[in-house]
């Protein structure tokens, strides 16, 4: 039999899940609005992301009551820290989302500059980290959290490839320079959604582990 | 940092008649720190505290076993060699309920120092007053120290107890759940007192007030069936303990 705490903890997990299946299937319309150049699902996206900053504030503000109120402890204290940074995160892709659909409805307003392939590579490797953090917070799996970590570096050199493409474009043809712009920031808004999905599968170790793990390459730090 | 332990628990058993209630007990008491023991009701955390001041030995068939040295000393204070009399001054109890002497207020403080056979009035004085303010009762009642003791409320009778155990210089101070029987603002005075304590005296407290444990102590052990399960410290226990019955029993998952 669970208490009513162990329910509010269950209902607030069951919560961050679903702001991050919304913020998942925005950063796939976003994606899919700008490769198949459909505006209409762009508008849809920047629509939609209300509901994103509405379960923020909903998450956070459960999150404190249930500190004030329950005063958590050990593991229930990291379930609740851990639920709101990643919101943060979350919240923050969401707004990458309507970034890059901002850029798509001003890129499908122009003749492609050619045919996107990298980019939704990119995006699905990105949301693929997204969606396995998330899983790994409903699982209590780090080490299905710890391997989330290893794929940023793929992100990062796709980006990196995708710039330099671009830039050959825009030297070859400044009439280019415009367009090329966009797509490199989109690309960009994608290395960012990785690092925010990087995020939170290092609060899904600390949930399970109680070890804070972020930068851990810097000198000194614990 | 080095640790400096003010004393240390070695492989102690304690036994009431053949009921065998401390299991093979280790634990580092660090000087001038504050350690919480907590664990559910009867795991056997007042029996452990009553060791360290020897209170098992007013009832006959109690026996210990193993150590308890206290440092610098390196006297084992449960040794039958020790006297207890002795020990209980330098190693002082505060219980759950107040427990003044039907004496005045200035008595109670003054009487381990009597006890001790200091008669000379200024001597006197002076450490009633000290323990007084060192227990933050002073001001409250520097004017009336010839009144009753049961004249105070109980957060003060409380804080009289404090200061009568203030009085002989322990080197430890106990705490026996010394707020259950107090208010909230009585007993958020108390836990400032115990924290500023910490200057002078090393501190063991044995709370139900998990919470309590969390505010006022450095180090928690948590005790389970009359042995220590975990011991670290507090903000690790609170935050990440590493063993799974003391993580069910900070979250109220049993106990």
């Amino acid at each position: 039999m669970s208490t009513v705490f162990e329910r509010e903890l269950e209902d607030l997990k069951g919560t961050v899940l679903k702001l991050g299946s919304l913020v998942e299937k925005a950063i796939s319309d976003s994606i899919k609005s700008l490769v198949e150049r459909n505006s209409k699902l762009a508008a849809d996206v920047i629509d939609k992301d209300p509901q994103v900053n509405a379960l923020d504030v909903e998450i956070d503000e459960e999150c404190i009551r249930l500190i004030a109120l329950r005063q958590p402890r050990a593991g229930d204290l990291r379930l609740i820290t851990t639920a709101m940074k990643i919101t943060t995160d979350l919240e923050r892709i969401g707004d990458i989302a309507v970034d890059i659909s901002e850029r798509a409805l001003e890129l499908n307003e122009e003749p492609q500059l050619k045919p996107y392939i990298d980019i939704p590579r990119m995006a699905e490797i990105a949301q693929g980290m997204v969606r396995d953090a998330l899983d790994a917070l409903v699982k209590g799996d780090s080490a299905l959290a710890r391997e989330v970590l290893t794929r940023d570096d793929m992100v990062d050199n796709l980006n990196w490839q995708v710039f330099n493409e671009l830039l050959f474009f825009m030297i070859r043809d400044p009439k280019t320079v415009s367009r090329a712009v966009k797509i490199t920031y989109v690309s960009k808004y994608i290395e960012r959604i990785a690092d925010h999905a990087t995020n939170i599968a290092e609060m899904v170790v600390y949930l399970v582990e109680g070890k804070i793990i972020r930068h851990m390459a810097i000198p000194g730090a614990k | 940092m080095v640790k400096e332990l003010k004393a240390e628990v070695k492989k102690l058993n304690f036994y009431y008649g053949s009921v065998q209630a401390l299991k093979e007990i280790n634990l580092p008491i660090e000087r001038r720190k504050v350690s919480a023991l907590i664990g559910p009701s009867g795991c056997g955390k007042t029996t452990f505290l009553r060791c360290f001041n020897r209170m098992h030995d007013l009832y006959p068939h109690n026996r210990y076993e193993g150590e308890i040295t206290l440092y610098p000393d390196n006297i084992n204070i449960i040794s039958p060699e020790i006297d207890p009399i002795e020990i209980r001054m330098q190693i002082s109890m505060v219980f759950q309920k107040p427990n003044p002497f039907p004496k005045s207020i200035y008595e109670n403080v003054a009487y381990g120092l009597r006890v001790r056979g200091i008669r000379k009035r200024a001597v006197l004085d002076e450490k009633v007053e000290k323990s007084l303010r060192g227990a933050a009762l002073w001001d409250e009642v520097k004017d009336r120290l010839n009144h009753l003791a049961f004249d105070l409320s109980g957060g003060q009778q409380q804080r009289l107890c404090i200061a009568r155990a203030l009085a002989t210089d322990p080197r430890i101070l106990l705490f026996d759940e010394p707020t259950s029987a107090l208010d909230p603002t009585a007993t958020s005075k108390i836990e400032e007192l115990i924290i500023q304590l910490k200057d002078e005296v090393t501190i063991i407290i044995v709370t139900h007030n998990m919470q309590q444990a969390a505010r006022v102590s450095d180090y928690t052990a948590f005790m389970y069936l009359g042995e220590i399960v975990e011991y670290d410290k507090t903000d690790r226990i609170f935050t990440a303990p590493s063993n799974r019955l003391t993580e069910e029993y900070i979250t109220g998952r049993f106990g």
